[in-house]
């Protein structure tokens, strides 16, 4: 195997990731689906600091964490704060702006 | 040139790489929302072991700790306040989405996928050299301080207004004096319903105390109001109750101030 292996993994889970935001209702596994897309992307990154031999790649991973970690804790507030106004926290029930 | 890796890493890769497709599979197919999350910890662990083989133990830590430990919990906070029954509804909001979203997915996949493995079938697997094992901490705390500083510092203002941002959202307003004291709840409590203590524990005076157990009242009955919500009751092995008297059940019999009954054995 070669480090392809780990970029075509990466890929895979992103497009699974991607495909999951697409096709879920639930707004907190369309969070999860995310996530995951993150870490596909941090995967590539690691492996490409791995091939040029520097560490950059694997600082570019770590601000994805903290960015990361700081859209997730903005975003779980604001699914919180909509299942509390509309008792749901389907993506599909908040379209007030719709009308 | 191609260079490939170690059959040690190869082992891991092919171990760990099927196991973090699962979890990644399992999220997205999942019903339960606590389900997804724990399909995603899977993979998140797999990705962590990832890091460490290939050079980065300290981004290994980090995930681990980070991801799995604090962003998993925080969601599955979030699924126990919203709720864990709000789970997916199966209708199809719009026509043939979710084919056509499977479909676009796959040709996504097979796209990158090819085009990345074409590209980088060559990708000379350098490695970092001591900077990827013990002096990896050194290397990215100089790199980080230095030619990242900027980056840095506006992370710690994201960080700031993250947090700030949460609590501004999940704060409630209330009104000053909105809140009930003791003593009113007390009295709705007293006026409203005719039980006006705690309902009976579970298992109390029966002879196991598992919440699925019912109370035994003194008269040997079970107490309807201590079963738990959402709980098939059991029953447990009861011992053995007098039976020399007609008025068993009576408070006495329970009590144990009857005359002492014959027993068939002697189990007392």
């Amino acid at each position: 195997m070669t480090l392809a292996n780990y970029l075509v993994l990466a890929a895979i889970l992103f497009t699974i990731g991607a495909v999951g935001v697409l096709v879920r209702r639930n707004a907190i596994v369309v969070f999860m689906c995310i996530e995951l897309m993150l870490n596909s992307v941090n995967l590539t990154l690691v492996t490409f600091a791995r091939a040029t031999g520097t560490v950059d790649g694997q600082i570019m991973a770590f601000f994805v964490m903290v960015v990361a970690a700081a859209e997730v804790v903005v975003g779980l507030a604001i699914i919180m704060s909509i299942y509390r106004t509309r008792r749901s926290a389907s993506v599909d029930d908040a379209n007030l702006l719709k009308y | 040139m191609t260079q490939t890796l170690g059959a040690g890493e190869a082992v891991v890769f092919w171990v760990l790489g099927p196991i973090a497709l699962a979890g990644a599979l399992g999220m997205v197919f999942s019903r339960n929302a606590v389900h997804s999350a724990l399909w995603l910890v899977n993979t998140m662990l797999a990705f962590g072991v990832f890091y460490v083989v290939q050079q980065a133990p300290f981004l290994g830590a980090v995930q681990i700790i980070v991801y799995t430990g604090a962003i998993m919990i925080l969601f599955l906070f979030v699924l126990m306040l919203v709720g864990r029954d709000t789970s997916d509804s199966v209708v199809e909001t719009l026509r043939g989405q979710r084919v056509a979203a499977t479909v676009l997915g796959v040709a996504f996949a097979a796209l990158v996928g090819a085009g990345i493995a074409r590209a980088t079938q060559d990708l000379p697997a350098g490695g970092l050299g001591n900077e990827g094992g013990p002096a990896n901490i050194p290397a990215i705390a100089e790199l980080l301080f230095t030619k990242y500083l900027l980056a840095f510092e506006v992370t710690s203002a994201l960080l700031i207004t993250a947090a700030v941002g949460a609590m501004v959202l999940a704060h409630i307003e209330r009104e000053p004096d909105s809140r009930r004291t003791q003593k009113e709840l007390s009295r709705a409590r007293f006026l409203t319903s005719n039980h006006p203590q705690t309902l009976p524990g579970p298992g109390v005076f029966a002879r196991a105390n598992s919440v699925a157990v019912p109370a035994i009242l003194p008269d040997g009955t079970r107490s309807e109001a201590s079963l738990a919500t959402g709980i098939e009751p059991e029953e447990p092995d009861q011992m053995r109750r007098p039976t020399g008297r007609e008025e068993l059940g009576s408070r006495d019999a329970a009590l144990g101030t009857l005359d002492p009954a014959p027993l068939d054995g002697n189990d007392r």
